[in-house]
């Protein structure tokens, strides 16, 4: 606004110097201009107030900030919308993707965010959608809240600026995870969902580690460092693949696609691209939510070619990641009780009509196969893999009749004494 | 291993190997794999010393040993560079490596990351996985950060990005 107004002013001045006969024209063209900056400053930063009480109105004018969404249930996408301020949703990393799901989910009137990351505000962030460049050197957290309380008052926000890779950090990840206080009849952990929007292996295998032991579902996202392809999963411990259970051993090699490498100064990114993510993963975890069509198991997102590819991972009997094979266990334990669950809901549906053959003739032999019918030898003989797909990492290999023989011999060692003896080697 | 010096090769077959599979979290099997890091430390520290060619220090820097400090240096052109190192064990150790830290050249190099991790991504990371638990501390060190010193250090002197502290010293006074 401070250079407009410069301008506007440098512009009177050479009104001065100017022929007569333009001066009107002159003149109209400043008044409309002092007219908009008059607007500008006048519908400054006002914030709306809380929605009174906790009801969420469908009714439907100007004022109210949930009539379009309250209209999902008009139009019999959604059952019941409201049920939305119940839940509580965890996004780990507010980078390109997180803090855009962040803005969607709190336009969305979730109940409650929380925010984790330990990163500030850049000039290089610019290039993606949220953060404004008067930011800048703010940390992310701090940022995002400012930005989201401003837009949604309703939303209980939570942030936490650390690093969940540590054990200190770990520690307050788990246990705010862990906190009921918003919803104390809620079972399990405090959070319906968490979303991971971080940008590296490390963080990834860190949020995996919370969510197995916590029995936590969660969905996790990520872009290429080359920015033009993404994807998101959903993770249910026990049941699907766990971020241990499949390690990134295998890529797509009909164009590069590591996924996993992280934000360093010359990865790219493109607010397209995580904005489609960010689209992608909130869509679903609102599906996941409110209970209205399928929520992907895998979705990727190839730009270059605007190919959505989708698929299924089970959980890995040999996974190396101990809470991981937890869950599987009781996955296991608990699938007569999920049949019978499946059996009852079948049973309370109105029974279809017996149909007969769709067909009277069939001269050809035409018949229609399951999609998910698994296709033979591929998938017993783990070691040979789908064509177009190469290893990225060597395979593990584990030797276990190496750890048999050395494992228990050195209980006896002192561990000060050894600190010492390494001391005393540094100081020497 | 294929693309290794015979040097870095021969003095990695002489680092014990760690055999507990234990991350910070994990209590007394926790104590275990850290008895385990000092002995391939100490070995590895003996080792470059009667080699000449020590190049590191490190030491705990909290009773859990969840982090670590010391110093690093690398000689170039027959000048001795040194640097504060710093690293962190990541809760969900041996599983994911630790990130070596070198803070005072962040922001010098774009092979690392924000606030002095320097990139293992390529060279070293798909070992440390083919690895695990085996490669502990003292296999990051030789196999991680030894190489990167060694590749970026003299880049970063010739492109003038560091000075030797002699030099930056004079440059001062005059």
């Amino acid at each position: 606004m401070e250079i407009e107004l410069d301008q506007l002013l440098a512009d009177l001045q050479s009104l001065d110097h100017s022929d007569p006969s333009s001066l009107r024209a002159s003149l109209d063209q400043i008044q409309s201009r002092v007219e908009n900056l008059a607007n500008v400053a006048r519908s400054g930063p006002v914030r709306r107030p809380k929605v009174e009480c906790q009801d969420m109105s469908s009714e439907v004018v100007d004022s109210n900030p949930y009539s379009r969404l309250m209209a999902l249930q008009r139009m019999g996408i959604v059952e019941n919308y409201e049920r939305i301020r119940d839940f509580s949703i965890a996004i780990v990393g507010a980078g390109g993707v997180g803090s855009v799901a962040a803005e969607m989910l709190t336009r969305c009137g979730i109940g409650r965010l929380l925010l984790y990351d330990y990163d500030k505000v850049e000039l290089a962030n610019m290039n993606r959608l949220f953060f404004r460049p008067d930011q800048v050197g703010m940390t992310k957290t701090d940022a995002a809240v400012q930005t989201l309380s401003d837009i949604n008052p309703d939303v209980v926000l939570e942030s936490y600026t650390l690093n969940i890779t540590t054990v200190d950090g770990f520690e307050t990840f788990v246990s705010s995870l862990n906190n009921k206080s918003f919803c104390p009849s809620k079972e399990g952990t405090g959070v319906d969902l968490v979303l991971s929007c971080v940008d590296n292996y490390e963080a990834r295998m860190a949020v995996n580690q919370a969510c197995n032991e916590l029995s936590q579902t969660w969905l996790e996202s990520g872009v290429s460092e080359d920015a033009v392809s993404g994807h998101i999963q959903l993770l249910i411990p026990g049941e699907t693949a766990c971020f241990a259970c499949a390690p990134p051993l295998v890529v797509a090699s009909g164009i590069d696609e590591r996924t996993l490498k992280r934000e360093g100064v010359c990865a790219a990114s493109l607010p397209t691209t995580m904005g489609v993510v960010a689209g992608l993963l909130v869509q679903n975890t609102l599906k996941f939510l409110l209970g209205f069509g399928q929520v992907s198991p895998y979705l990727g997102y190839n730009s270059l070619k605007d190919f959505f590819p989708t698929m299924q991972m089970k959980s890995n009997p040999q996974c190396s990641n101990v809470a991981c094979l937890k869950r599987q266990e009781e996955y296991i334990l608990a699938e007569p009780a999920r049949d019978a669950a499946a059996k009852a809901k079948l049973e309370a549906e109105p029974q279809s009509v017996e149909e007969g053959p769709l067909h009277e003739d069939n001269e050809w032999n035409i018949s229609v196969v399951d999609d998910n019918e698994p296709e033979g030898v591929d998938t017993k003989s783990s070691d040979v893999l789908p064509e177009g797909f190469t290893r990225e990492f060597p395979s593990a290999d584990e030797s276990p009749s190496l750890d048999t023989s050395e494992a228990p011999v050195t209980d006896d060692d002192d561990l000060d004494a050894l600190q010492k003896q390494l001391e005393a080697l540094n100081s020497a | 291993m294929e693309g290794w010096d015979p040097n870095t090769k021969s003095t990695l077959t002489q680092i014990p190997l760690l055999t507990t599979k234990a991350g910070p979290r994990d209590g007394t099997a926790w104590t275990q794999r850290l008895k385990e890091e000092y002995k391939s430390l100490i070995a590895y520290t003996q080792m470059n010393k009667s080699n000449d060619n020590d190049w590191f220090r490190i030491s705990a820097a909290n009773p859990e040993g969840t982090r670590w400090t010391g110093k690093c240096w690398y000689v170039y052109n027959l000048l001795k560079y040194e640097f504060d190192l710093q690293f962190d064990i990541p809760v969900t150790y041996p599983s994911t490596a630790p990130e070596l830290e070198l803070p005072q050249l962040d922001g010098k190099t774009q092979k690392m990351y924000r606030g002095g991790k320097i990139c293992l991504t390529v060279h070293f990371k798909p070992l440390w996985a083919k690895n695990c638990p085996r490669f502990g501390i003292a296999h990051a060190l030789c196999l991680g950060l030894a190489p990167w010193l060694a590749a970026e250090v003299p880049i970063l002197v010739d492109s003038g990005m560091i000075k030797h502290k002699d030099d930056a010293a004079t440059s001062a006074e005059s």
